[in-house]
């Protein structure tokens, strides 16, 4: 229970720190560079490393590449929504959910992710 | 001379409760990841290091806010919010570029040096970030002088031939 407690405040802190950035910088492509910045990926590798040692780190990070090409699909498909069908953002982010899902779990099947 | 420049002012725009809202996001987007990763081991709990659950929330506020700020100003702001909305993604996608970078460097520093796994992996983020974004921005206005004389030709032939 502690864990997932500092689990939480670690992760708030570090997404809060990296979003306030992109808040306050412009332009606003750059600021969006800080919205897909590692920083879920900075509190859990620190906490793994700590729990689980280098060797699990080093598993999660592999998968991480995988999720870091479908987030590069899933936001140029964000972009597309927003721009060509003019669905405003909630929805556009949301039903883009499921193309980084399909992208993700598609190349760690392709690539034989072990668990 | 650099196009990026802090605007500090923009933190006056938020309400506090959108940045509980974003810090209970990213707090919930970790444990949730650690769950997975107990649960279905560290290679689907990995993917989960990079899903865009923030990102969400992000686009949102900055198309509510933008949207807000030109209808103060007296002008229709859903399709500017939508447009502020679309440029954080296409930053977002250059992003993704340098979380893929930080990635590769992890896995492949954490065994010798974790320290140095962490401070290289975040280096390789920002150069790889930051060179993403100079390049397009770059690219950009060539494709875009491109794709109008494409259009403008187009549409000469089709008056020439029409």
């Amino acid at each position: 229970m502690t864990e997932y407690v500092v689990r939480f405040l670690v992760g708030g802190v570090v997404v809060s720190a990296f979003a306030m950035l992109g808040d306050v910088l412009r332009p606003k492509s750059f600021a969006g560079l800080f919205a897909a910045a590692p920083s879920v990926a900075l509190a859990t590798l620190g906490i793994a490393v700590y729990r689980h040692g280098a060797d699990y780190a080093a598993l999660q990070s592999q998968a991480m590449v995988a999720g870091a090409v479908a987030l590069a699909v899933y936001s140029v498909v964000v972009c597309h929504l927003l721009v060509r069908a003019q669905l405003r953002a909630t929805p556009a982010t949301l039903l883009s959910l499921f193309v980084w899902l399909i992208v993700a779990f598609g190349l760690l099947a392709l690539v034989g992710g072990q668990t | 001379m650099t196009p990026i420049r802090f605007s500090p002012s923009s933190l006056r725009e938020g309400h506090w409760y959108e940045y509980l809202i974003r810090f209970a996001l990213g707090g919930a987007a970790t444990v949730f990841t650690g769950l997975i990763s107990s649960r279905y081991g560290a290679s689907i709990g990995g993917l989960f290091l990079a899903l865009p659950a923030i990102f969400c929330a992000s686009a949102t506020l900055i198309e509510k806010h933008e949207t807000r700020r030109k209808r103060e100003a007296g002008v229709a702001g859903e399709r500017r919010g939508q447009k502020a909305a679309a440029l954080d993604a296409a930053g977002a996608a250059l992003g993704a570029l340098g979380m893929l970078a930080f990635a590769f460097v992890f896995s492949l520093t954490v065994a010798s040096s974790i320290p140095a796994a962490f401070i290289g992996a975040s280096l390789a983020w920002l150069v790889a970030s930051v060179a993403a974004w100079y390049a397009w921005r770059k690219v950009r206005p060539a494709r875009r002088a491109w794709i109008s004389t494409k259009s403008t030709g187009s549409a000469i032939s089709r008056s020439r031939h029409g």
